[in-house]
């Protein structure tokens, strides 16, 4: 407490309207956060421009900076848990620094940083995530060509991602949006010399491009609702209900479908599994603290609007609870089909975003944001493992090239077991806590007697319950195949080395510990001051004109839980039964029964295949919707434009020169001409020389004037 | 100084390079060396008067006309030598002087075939002297010299220096935009007859002095007549930009001139249009412009697709930057058609943006072209292996040029879709709202064209049939030269759009209040019932003219 003392800063108390007290936070961390974002975007260009001379390639300077970011943002959580502490009771403000960057037609635009709860608890998730991931690179892509240039653009994705989160307002947060896209583009290519490596950067950039229309049309609806681009502004008129319902309903329906394509949500999750094509450090960064957890924020950002939006209070359905569902879902079942480890956990990613964004659809912001926090850790460390596996097999298929990895990666193993399980939601590991908090928040009680939750979303409780077993399913599945069995691949695979496995070992604590940081309300073990702590900092306080609504909580039952815990033992006892009783009967190397559902069943194999071409959306994206515009569409369009257009320019002028040419020939050289050799013929004698003379001027000036009203006519005639 | 630059400023700027090109008609042909000295010196100095002119603008009036000069010139028609600069005209005149040193610097030593130095730099600074006149014109007469002095250079560039199909091209181009011209032409001069200089304070009824046309004296002009003059300009003016569909001579243009050719007919020559609209066509005729803003609007965002479409199907890498202008003046005009101060700024931003970002796309393509002797995108690929600092750029490049934030690109794009959202209270909500979605769809094509010729052109492996040529370098130091102010200038904007907007603001706010004695145009156009406001206008004025 003596630090917490330290940073405390004396509140100054305002009251607000209606009796509910909001104070300010102060302080220096606070108001100075632009400084995180800054620290590695200056390192960006200190890599950029002088890496290549430096003794680590540049890459030692990426980690002070990101560390620094890191040290700072703990600083700044330190101060913002003070605030609140010495609030009390009280609401407390977001701390605001901002300054007006420019000035168009009386609207101006501000930059600036906005601290609250959400806020520091992403800095710690990114700034962490993303040095862990630094100092697992150095080992990972160690001797790669663009081995500087891979940590510039490591510095930079972090520097937008912390200026995202930390967005004042609207207009910052579509830059740094758009920037978190454009590095995710560039590492994703990082091997670019591969087709297939460029074109998964091209999908990803594309996918977003799509969703981002939307973003555009819905951060514009609410500049223009709200009159401001402050997210604080546009947060509070949304919950005090100043705001058209209409316009927020248009604003979250746009708003969501740039979640759809950012957070990976059905249908515009494709790009996700193809960006696996990028080094493993990126993807456990894209995958677990930046980019895709983008879409998730903004819509806790602006939770507001959505609430009010999508009226999520006192409903049973709304799209956005649907829309998590049903990624949810589509993630989980796909994961199971995939051979390659990476696309494995891709999909379970894209499950698990669906988790979170479910958990905003039914109003449990909490659990959401506290879904984002667990999982960022167990996610990241599963992919760092999956990084640290190909490292020593070469290879990402885990059917053809691993099996057995448990003898050979004892440290590998233990924290991809231990990160597995806290993603399959076993007590007590991190994923149970928040998993479960969002069950409960989806108030679908039922059978299950509990109390609260905004609504009644009985169908998405149950999405989501379904989900649960289908993760323990196929992460048994993975770790089956990667570690246990006997080894399939080639060479003899070995431990990675000290800056892989210290890593995975720091996120494997967090995938344990994590969880216990928002231990449930009912949960009497432990003292109270232990309980909700996570949610106590991080969820804004209710207050009357404040940016964040009035929402409900859900009181967890016992009875949920237990059954949940079930669910997921059932899911985690089939494929343990399938994989690890059934197939290791057949021998070490089997991965799959022969004579299995899909090869004695021809629904089965329908279904199975369905999977396999991931519902088809791929198909539909990739040779319909893309290659129909780019080869038919625009080909017929440029074909209008030769034959159409272009066509109308080349014949006026085509027609043009020949009405001169008619006009020449026949009228000039017969009419005029002739009149004019007639009056010389008739002139007899009167002068050959001179009419010679002016015969050729005539015929030249007449010829001029004809094309010139020939043009005119011609002009004349195409416009009236 | 100041005195100096208010008396001389402007005529100098316009006219040094004219005298810079007298000069080297003087120098013999095979004196390569001067001639490079001279026209490189002349177009330096103007940019230093530039320079000179930035420093004693005064921003806190930018929307006032500043360095004004107003001298008799053509007393029969009373047409006068005004010239004067405001916020709206200063970034684009600086974007001109900036530009053509560096395509003299970047040509230094290459000229295109057949070379002759001589009549290549004569011919850029005649070029340079009608772009700077028409963007400091005040007087449409003079405003109309400049605007087509401009034409006769670049056909000749286009004609001579120009690829395969350049007669053609130089053709098409010439008269496509002197057709435009002409009704553009017409229409001025119905505008001399209609409009009462008196209206705006001038001791003659007839006039050409574009501060009063703009300034109130064509606001007795009934609303038909109106809307048919602006017809003509927007003709004139459309062709230039060009509006679909009137881009056709575009891509040929662009496709045969030489790379400085097509640097500037990007950078500078479509801007004229653009900035036809913004000084000449919207301030003189506000009642008119709203009346032609939804098909002004159609027409943009038409372009947007149309363009982006268009790009999709080229297979010269040249062709494709060609269309994607097409695309991007659309943004332009899309907010120029919402006739706020808003879209206005994001339109005369774009300008700026577009130059720097497509100017430099055609200097990436042309020195490609110099290295792999050809720009069809299925023969190119791994620049960045080959050529990896070039491909940098190219990369750069391609993200401005798709509206990357925190690029100069981004602040004319996004802008101008949220105008969109919320155009004059004049024009229907509903039908800009459509516009503003199909524009937000265009963005989506751009990034996809673009990423594709990056893709084609700078990823992957070097072809085989390319894989040793000796040709193919890095960025050499005149590129380097010639390159890095407009890289530079491009994230400065993207990062710091102030620049820009503390100039721009208050000359857009400016040129859309067109005052009046009974009101201004911006009250009628902000107002719901803006017709009625407009006729109302209309009839004061014209009850005390009859007074």
């Amino acid at each position: 407490m003596g630090l917490l003392g330290a940073f405390a800063t004396t509140p100054a108390v305002f009251a607000a309207e209606a009796g509910a007290e909001v104070v300010k936070a102060g302080g220096w961390f606070l108001a100075n956060a632009w400084l995180i974002p800054l620290i590695p975007a200056a390192s960006f260009l200190i890599i950029l421009l002088f890496g290549k001379r430096m003794p680590r390639g540049g890459s030692e300077v990426g980690i002070t900076a990101v560390a620094a970011s890191f040290v700072l943002g703990l600083l700044t959580l330190v101060q913002w848990i003070g605030a609140v502490n010495a609030a009390g009771d009280a609401a407390v403000s977001p701390a605001i620094s901002k300054w007006t960057w420019w000035i168009s037609g009386g609207t101006s635009f501000t930059i600036g940083t906005l601290v609250d709860g959400l806020a520091v608890a992403l800095i710690f998730v990114v700034t962490l995530v993303s040095l862990l991931v630094h100092i697992y690179s150095t080992d990972y892509v160690a001797g790669d060509v663009r081995y500087t240039h891979f940590f510039a653009f490591l510095s930079l994705f972090t520097a937008s991602m912390l200026f995202f989160v930390l967005s004042e307002n609207t207009i910052q947060m579509i830059l740094g949006w758009e920037m978190v896209g454009v590095c995710s583009f560039v590492l994703i290519g990082h091997w670019w010399e591969e087709k297939a490596n460029s074109n998964a950067a091209l999908k990803a950039f594309l996918t977003n491009r799509v969703g981002d229309i939307g973003l555009l049309i819905g951060m514009a609806i609410l500049f223009f609702a709200a009159d401001s681009f402050s997210v604080v502004k546009i947060n509070s008129l949304a919950a005090e209900g100043s705001i058209a319902h209409g316009l927020l309903l248009a604003a979250s329906l746009c708003l969501m479908a740039a979640v759809m394509s950012k957070s990976g949500q059905f249908f515009l999750h494709t790009w996700l599994p193809d960006a696996m094509a990028g080094p493993t450090p990126v993807s456990a960064l894209i995958h677990a603290a930046t980019m895709v957890v983008a879409g998730v924020y903004m819509v806790a950002r602006l939770f507001a609007v959505f609430f009010e939006g999508l009226a999520i209070a006192g409903s049973s359905v709304n799209a956005l609870a649907i829309m998590g569902g049903i990624t949810t879902l589509v993630g989980a079942s796909l994961a199971f089909v995939q051979t390659d480890i990476k696309r494995v956990l891709a999909y379970s990613t894209i499950s698990q975003l669906g988790y979170m964004v479910l958990a905003l659809g039914v109003g449990a912001w909490t659990a959401a944001v506290f879904h984002l926090f667990t999982h960022a850790f167990f996610k990241a460390c599963l992919f760092l493992g999956s990084g640290s596996v190909s490292h020593a097999v070469h290879s990402f298929d885990m059917k053809k090239d691993m099996g057995g990895l448990r003898k050979h990666m004892p440290h590998t193993f233990r924290t991809f077991v231990i990160a597995s399980l806290a993603l399959a939601g076993l007590a007590p590991l991190a994923g149970f806590w928040s998993k479960d908090e969002i069950l409960a928040g989806t108030g679908g009680w039922g059978a299950f007697g509990g109390t609260g939750g905004n609504g009644a979303y009985t169908f998405v409780l149950f999405m989501a319950m379904l989900t649960a077993a289908l993760t323990a399913a196929y992460m048994t599945r993975c770790v089956y195949l990667t570690f246990f069995g006997t080894y399939r691949g080639h060479g003899h695979p070995h431990e990675s080395g000290r800056r892989i496995t210290v890593p995975l070992w720091i996120l494997a604590v967090f995938a344990v510990g994590a969880g216990w940081t928002n231990l449930p309300k009912g949960f009497q073990i432990v003292p109270k001051g232990w309980r909700e702590q996570f949610g106590h900092y991080v969820e804004p306080r209710a207050a009357e004109g404040f940016y964040f609504p009035h929402i409900a909580h859900a009181t967890p039952s016992w009875t949920l839980a237990a059954f949940s815990t079930l669910v997921v033992l059932f899911g985690l006892g089939a494929a343990y039964y399938y994989y690890f009783v059934k197939v290791r009967a057949l021998g070490g190397s089997a991965t799959e029964l022969p004579n299995g559902l899909t090869s004695r069943f021809r629904i089965a194999r329908l279904g199975h295949r369905l999977l396999a071409r991931k519902y088809y959306l791929d198909h539909l994206y990739t040779d319909i919707l893309a290659k129909g515009t780019a080869g038919p569409v625009a080909r017929g369009a440029y074909w209008l434009n030769q034959r159409g257009i272009d066509e109308v320019v080349n014949q006026a002028g085509r027609k043009a020169v020949s009405a001169g040419h008619v006009l020449y020939d026949k009228i000039d050289q017969k009419v005029v001409d002739g009149v004019v050799n007639a009056t010389g013929r008739a002139s007899h004698g009167a002068g050959e020389e001179i009419r010679r003379m002016q015969t050729g001027k005539v015929q030249q000036y007449a010829g001029v004037m004809f094309v010139v009203a020939a043009l005119i006519a011609v002009v004349l005639i195409l416009v009236l | 100084m100041q005195d100096f630059l208010n008396g001389w400023g402007l005529t100098l700027v316009t006219f040094v390079p004219m005298l810079g090109a007298l000069v080297l008609l003087a120098i013999p042909k095979r004196n390569e060396w001067s001639l490079k000295v001279v026209a490189l010196g002349s177009s330096l100095l103007a940019a230093l008067i530039g320079v000179f002119l930035l420093s004693w603008f005064d921003t806190s009036r930018a929307g006032d006309l500043q360095f004004v000069v107003d001298k008799p010139w053509i007393e029969t028609i009373n047409s006068r030598y005004i010239m004067g600069i405001d916020g709206i005209s200063l970034p684009l005149i600086l974007l001109t002087l900036l530009v053509v040193p560096l395509c003299i610097v970047y040509s230094f030593d290459h000229f295109p075939e057949p070379r002759n130095p001589k009549s290549f730099l004569t011919l850029l600074l005649i070029l340079q002297t009608g772009m700077v006149g028409t963007f400091v014109a005040q007087d449409l007469i003079l405003f109309f010299v400049f605007f087509e002095i401009v034409l006769l250079p670049m056909y000749f560039m286009i004609g001579v220096w120009g690829g395969e199909n350049r007669r053609y091209a130089s053709i098409k181009f010439f008269l496509y935009t002197l057709f435009g011209s002409a009704l553009m032409l017409i229409s001025f001069l119905a505008m001399f007859f209609l409009a009462d200089g008196t209206l705006a304070g001038l001791d003659a009824v007839r006039t050409f002095d574009m501060r009063a046309l703009s300034g109130g004296a064509t606001a007795a002009i009934a609303r038909t007549s109106q809307v048919w003059i602006f017809a003509g300009m927007f003709l004139g003016f459309g062709v230039k930009v060009p509006m679909f569909p009137f881009h056709t001579w575009l891509p040929d243009a662009h496709t045969e001139a030489p790379t400085v050719g097509s640097v500037i007919l990007a950078a500078v020559l479509l801007k004229l249009g653009t900035y036809g609209f913004v000084r000449v066509a919207v301030p003189m005729l506000p009642e008119a412009a709203a009346a032609w803003a939804p098909v002004i609007g159609l027409l943009a965002v038409i372009g947007i697709i149309y363009g982006a479409l268009g790009c999709l199907a080229q297979r010269d890498m040249k062709r494709l930057i060609a269309f994607s202008s097409v695309a991007h003046m659309g943004f332009v005009m899309l907010g120029i058609a919402t006739l706020t101060p808003f879209g206005v700024n994001a339109a005369v931003f774009g300008m700026v943006a577009h130059g720097l970002i497509t100017g430099m796309l055609f200097f990436l393509a042309g020195s490609m072209k110099e290295r792999y002797h050809t720009l069809e995108m299925s023969r190119l690929g791994g620049l960045l292996k080959q050529a990896p600092r070039m491909g940098w750029m190219l990369g750069f490049c391609v993200m401005a040029s798709l509206g990357l934030p925190g690029l100069a690109g981004f602040w004319g794009e996004f802008p101008a879709i949220l105008a969109s959202y919320s155009p004059a209270a004049i024009l229907h909500q509903g039908v800009f709202r459509a516009y503003m979605v199909i524009a937000a769809v265009g963005t989506v094509l751009a990034a996809g064209y673009l990423l594709w010729m990056l893709q084609k052109t700078a990823f992957g492996k070097a072809r085989k049939e390319f894989a040793n040529s000796p040709d193919i370098k890095d960025v050499k130091r005149h590129e380097y030269i010639s390159w890095a102010p407009l890289l530079v200038l491009i994230v400065v904007l993207g990062f710091y759009p102030r620049l820009l907007h503390e100039a721009t603001d208050p000359a857009v706010r400016e040129s859309l209040e067109v005052p009046s004695i009974a009101g201004s145009a911006q009250d009628c156009l902000d107002s719901d019932d803006g017709w009625t406001c407009f006729d109302e206008r209309r009839t004061e004025i014209k009850q005390t003219q009859g007074n």
